[in-house]
């Protein structure tokens, strides 16, 4: 039986968030194999240009609710408006990054239409016609393969940066259906009454390189090494748990079990040991520096490129080399 | 108040080692803890109970071991606590355990806050808790980092949520749910009043009979998901160290991450 494909594309003021083209590249990936069509919900105000995006970037047709009361994501008013979509759209794949609100909302509507779901994959297949997710379990020390019962919708969230969008095509057409907003203002529990945004610093689990430090920087001093060298890459700055806990760095920055999940291009680990959570939350990075003045610590095993020496030394060096030759 | 605090018992990962891999670990009988993400819940609920009066109730889904985990909540000065226990709840997914949960509530009664964590760290979903909100069809308020303004006369709650971009300050109504995140507080160590009271505790265990709901309707059986799980691939040890002094290594690491084109 031809499954459909539903994508919810995640937005703020009119902007998508990257994940949701990643959302859509897993969606493509499937899409031939379970035979359906590719369809994309967004949800704002203002999101005309988002919609035109999502034929881009592969869907057939879009749902889109222009609102005030849907300028910045909130779950109900979401959630009431994707259970109403997904009415229109029987026993359909539905796929959404797992970002904080990809997450939650897809758990919440999952409830709201009674289906299964499988969050924060970091991969799909079809077998047969059915629908194969693959997911870390237990912080990375086990890998769940998951299938579907039933014939209603499914619900998955795809971890951040693994999936590689397409590049766009101008060319294609598609179908956009305009619905109502599900609640109106009195009707949502919640108000947002202030948005502080990480302004200038880029966002940990978005960024394709991170630098970060751990207890081995000695003090909140030692991340300036750190940091000077994430700024050079143009990256984040990370932190283990053991400098966040000394209260060196804000929780903002863990990386880990406890902290965020990351998978850049490129993470080098100033002065961690590599402990089992601070790896769970970084070991699917693809490239792994670790620098660390022990000639043997646990991250050895996951890294690819280890320099053995005092990170005070090394550090501020190939900060100094990363400029010269990448002109920054 | 009368706070109820969603408590998951999990396996203990500082336990892995070499000889103690993922699928021993999770094994019955495995070394097990409270979820590290519900310490904070526990914390949440203890603190709004202290400045607000009232009473903490902890409700844990699991096997009959996961009283261990009750045992600990009450430790650290919960009011009460109830384990829910049923050979035909095992393998639930996150919605069938949304369901018992919810029933579970229903049966303790009245509250004005329930408190989840992020996660679990064994399947790690991040779901049950947001399902259960979804199921009551009372207001969510996820990722809470800081709670602002718990109002029990006004029946409002604001609180500061740890988004990935931005902190997002939120006005709710009251009863609502709350998932915390790390940065909400220190969680507290059990006293020895506590572990001593938490001994002697008679932990109330409700099955499928005491909750109304039907065996059936419970379970893997009553799942939307099935998943079987694995080890994940072993990898192979296939570091390049890099020798030379600072300048020299520099060099190296630059031309290699450049030829790996991720810089
Ligand atoms: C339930 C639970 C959840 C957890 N969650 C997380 C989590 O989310 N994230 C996380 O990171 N941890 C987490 N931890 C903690 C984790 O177990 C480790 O304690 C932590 O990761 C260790 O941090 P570290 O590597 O910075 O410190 P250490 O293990 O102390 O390592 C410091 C390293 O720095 C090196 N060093 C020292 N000085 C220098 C120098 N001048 N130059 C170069 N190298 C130097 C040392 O050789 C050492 O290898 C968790 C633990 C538990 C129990
Ligand atoms: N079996 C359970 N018993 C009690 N609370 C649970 C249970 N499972 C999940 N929760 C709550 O839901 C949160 C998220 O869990 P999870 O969806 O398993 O990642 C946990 O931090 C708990 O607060």
């Amino acid at each position: 039986m031809a499954s459909n494909l539903l994508v919810w594309i995640e937005q703020v003021d009119g902007q998508a968030d990257p994940i949701a083209w990643q959302a859509m590249a897993a969606a493509e990936k499937v899409a031939g194999d379970l035979g359906g069509s590719l369809t994309a919900a967004v949800f704002g105000d203002g999101v005309g240009e988002i919609a035109r995006q999502a034929i881009e970037a592969g869907a057939d047709r879009v749902y889109t609710a222009d609102d005030p009361s849907l300028a910045r994501y909130r779950v109900e008013p979401c959630a009431k408006l994707l259970a109403r979509v997904l009415e229109h759209e029987p026993s359909s794949v539905v796929l959404m990054g797992a970002s904080t609100a990809g997450l939650e909302l897809s758990a919440y509507v999952a409830a709201l239409a009674g289906a299964g779901l499988a969050p924060d994959c970091t991969d799909l297949h079809v077998e047969g016609d059915r629908l194969t997710a693959v997911r870390p379990a237990l912080v990375g020390n086990l890998v769940s393969t998951v299938t579907f019962r039933g014939t209603g919708h499914r619900f998955v969230t795809v971890r951040r940066n693994i999936f590689q969008p397409a590049d766009p095509d101008a060319t294609r057409t598609g179908e956009i259906i305009t619905v109502p907003a599900a609640l109106s203002e009195d009707e949502i529990p919640t108000r947002v009454t202030s948005v502080e945004t990480a302004d200038g610093t880029v966002s940990l689990t978005e960024a394709s390189i991170i630098v970060s430090g751990g207890r081995g920087v000695g003090g909140p001093e030692g991340f300036r090494p750190v940091r000077e060298l994430a700024d050079a890459l143009g990256g984040a700055l990370g932190a283990s748990r053991a400098a966040v806990d000394a209260g060196w760095i804000p929780y903002a920055h863990q990386v880990g079990q406890t902290g965020k999940t990351v998978q850049p291009d490129l993470y080098i680990a100033c002065g961690i040991s590599g402990a089992i959570q601070h790896l769970a939350g970084m070991k699917n990075a693809r490239v792994i520096v670790a620098i660390n003045k022990d000639a043997d610590v646990p991250l050895y095993k996951y890294a690819h490129y280890g320099i053995a020496g005092d990170l005070f030394s090394f550090v501020p060096a190939i900060a100094e080399e990363v400029k010269k030759r990448l002109g920054r | 108040m009368n706070i109820i605090a969603l408590v998951k018992q999990t396996p203990d990962t500082a336990q892995l080692s070499a000889a103690m891999d993922g699928l021993m670990l999770s094994a019955d009988g495995g070394p097990r803890i409270v979820n590290p993400w519900d310490e904070y819940t526990l914390e949440t609920a203890l603190q709004a109970r202290e400045e607000h009066g009232g009473k903490v109730t902890a409700l844990c889904l699991g096997p009959p071991e996961a009283a261990d985990a009750l045992k600990t909540a009450l430790a650290m000065g919960v009011d009460e606590a109830v384990l829910v226990s049923d050979p035909a709840m095992a393998d639930s997914d996150s919605l069938a355990s949304a369901r018992i949960l919810v029933a579970a509530i229903r049966k303790i009664g009245d509250f004005d806050l329930i408190v989840g964590g992020r996660a679990a760290i064994d399947g790690n979903t991040a779901a049950t808790a947001v399902q259960v909100a979804a199921l009551l069809g009372i207001p969510l308020v996820s990722y809470v980092a800081k709670l602002r303004n718990l109002d029990p006369s006004d029946r409002t709650v604001t609180a500061v949520r740890l988004l990935e971009k931005a902190r997002e300050t939120v006005t709710s109504r009251l009863p609502a749910l709350i998932t915390v995140v790390k940065e909400i507080n220190e969680p507290r160590y059990p006293s020895l009043i506590g572990i001593r009271k938490a001994a002697r505790a008679d932990i109330p265990v409700w099955g499928c009979e005491d909750l109304g709901l039907d065996p059936s309707g419970v379970g893997a059986g009553a799942s939307g998901v099935v998943w079987r799980t694995e080890l994940p691939p072993v990898r192979e040890a296939h570091i390049e160290m890099i020798d030379g002094g600072p300048e020299d290594a520099a060099r190296t690491l630059v031309d290699r991450l450049m030829e790996e084109k991720v810089i």
